[in-house]
């Protein structure tokens, strides 16, 4: 392990930017998160960049490191350093506010045209509707529960490059999960939200998204079984 | 394009995609078997002409290559020139009938 790492982190707004060096010491079990910390505390306090939790639960830090997406507090440098260079960039993908902070808003957006809100049937004077745990939609639900809206599999989609209006990975991910709550009640519009050419069907199994997921969710899968229930739904007249 | 349209021409590709699989390697085997040791057209449409079968199984290859490439194109276009929307519909609805016609005439010719 050489003792500096040799970085260069993209700064600018939404006109452009250019790469700026610098050098960081290399600590033990580094982050990547780490070595942008350091950078806005000990060497340019001008770098803005976007981070809370640092333990993978917020999803609020994910970068460009070395051309991929990635959640940057548990990326260490050890993994992902290459002759002692790193590169860090804003999300791809994704409009730039400054420096390496991405603007999310399209990103949940889509969320919320997937129809990625919850529609329940019962009120807060009801009893809990009961879900079998072991049930077999139950279980595809916990398969793809655990996103933490990140956005790497956003910004590793090639088809949201090709198409901006595309819905993306994370949010159709999110619509799979609802589509297999049981006490959900608005499935029928939501088919409707993620059929069409800028919603699952666009979806080229290219497994970006799958592949840089950062909890190891398997976005694509879920999109293929939407493939499914939009052609069936569509096909039994019901989309 | 309504949600619904979008899907069932998702479908339809997926659906003549299958057919075409089957079709092209049906296609493929019987040339190489064929040809060997050489074969003239004459020889070929000696063989081909009159066959029921034959025109049968060309004029469904023909009609899935019809209904699969257009919608190909379809997002081909949308996707690489940003191109959508019903003139773009209309050329490629054009361009199946096209492939149909030019198909379906090439069946005929060596068939029937």
């Amino acid at each position: 392990m050489s003792a500096v790492l040799k970085v260069r982190v993209w700064r600018g707004g939404p006109e452009g930017g250019a790469w700026r060096a610098y050098e960081v010491p290399r600590r033990e079990s580094q982050t990547v998160l780490d070595v942008v910390t350091h950078i806005q505390r000990a060497l340019d306090s001008t770098l803005a960049y976007r981070y809370a939790c640092r333990v993978g639960m917020c999803g609020s830090c994910a970068m460009m490191v070395n051309g991929a997406p990635r959640w940057t507090c548990r990326t260490h440098v050890d993994k992902v350093a290459r002759d002692g260079k790193l590169s860090v960039a804003p999300l791809r993908n994704l409009p730039v506010i400054r420096d390496l902070v991405a603007d999310m808003r399209e990103f949940f957006d889509k969320w919320a045209r997937a129809r990625g809100q919850f529609e329940g049937r019962r009120t807060r004077a009801d009893d809990f509707e009961k879900v079998a745990p072991g049930s077999e939609a139950r279980r595809r639900a916990d398969a793809a529960i655990e996103c933490i809206g990140c956005g790497v599999c956003y910004a590793a989609c090639d088809v949201v490059a090709a198409n901006p209006d595309y819905l993306g990975p994370a949010a159709l991910n999110r619509a799979w999960t609802l589509v297999n709550d049981e006490r959900d009640t608005s499935n029928a519009a939501r088919l409707r939200a993620v059929a069409g050419d800028d919603a699952s069907l666009a979806c080229h199994t290219h497994m970006s998204c799958t592949e840089r997921c950062p909890k190891a969710l398997a976005p694509t899968a879920g999109i293929a079984s939407l493939k499914r229930a939009v052609s069936r739904a569509a096909l039994a007249g019901k989309l | 394009m309504s949600a619904r349209t979008d899907t069932l021409l998702w479908v339809a590709q997926r659906a003549s995609a299958v057919v075409l699989a089957l079709c092209v390697v049906a296609h493929l085997a019987t040339i190489i078997y064929a040809v060997q040791g050489g074969l003239t057209g004459a020889e070929i449409l000696g063989r081909t002409r009159g066959n029921a079968a034959g025109m049968a199984f060309y004029t469904v290859f023909v009609l899935a290559v019809a209904v699969h490439a257009p919608i190909g194109l379809r997002t081909v276009l949308a996707e690489w020139f940003g191109w959508r929307g019903r003139a773009r519909d209309f050329l490629l609805i054009a361009f199946a009938v096209l492939l149909a016609a030019m198909g379906l005439q090439a069946v005929r010719g060596v068939f029937a």
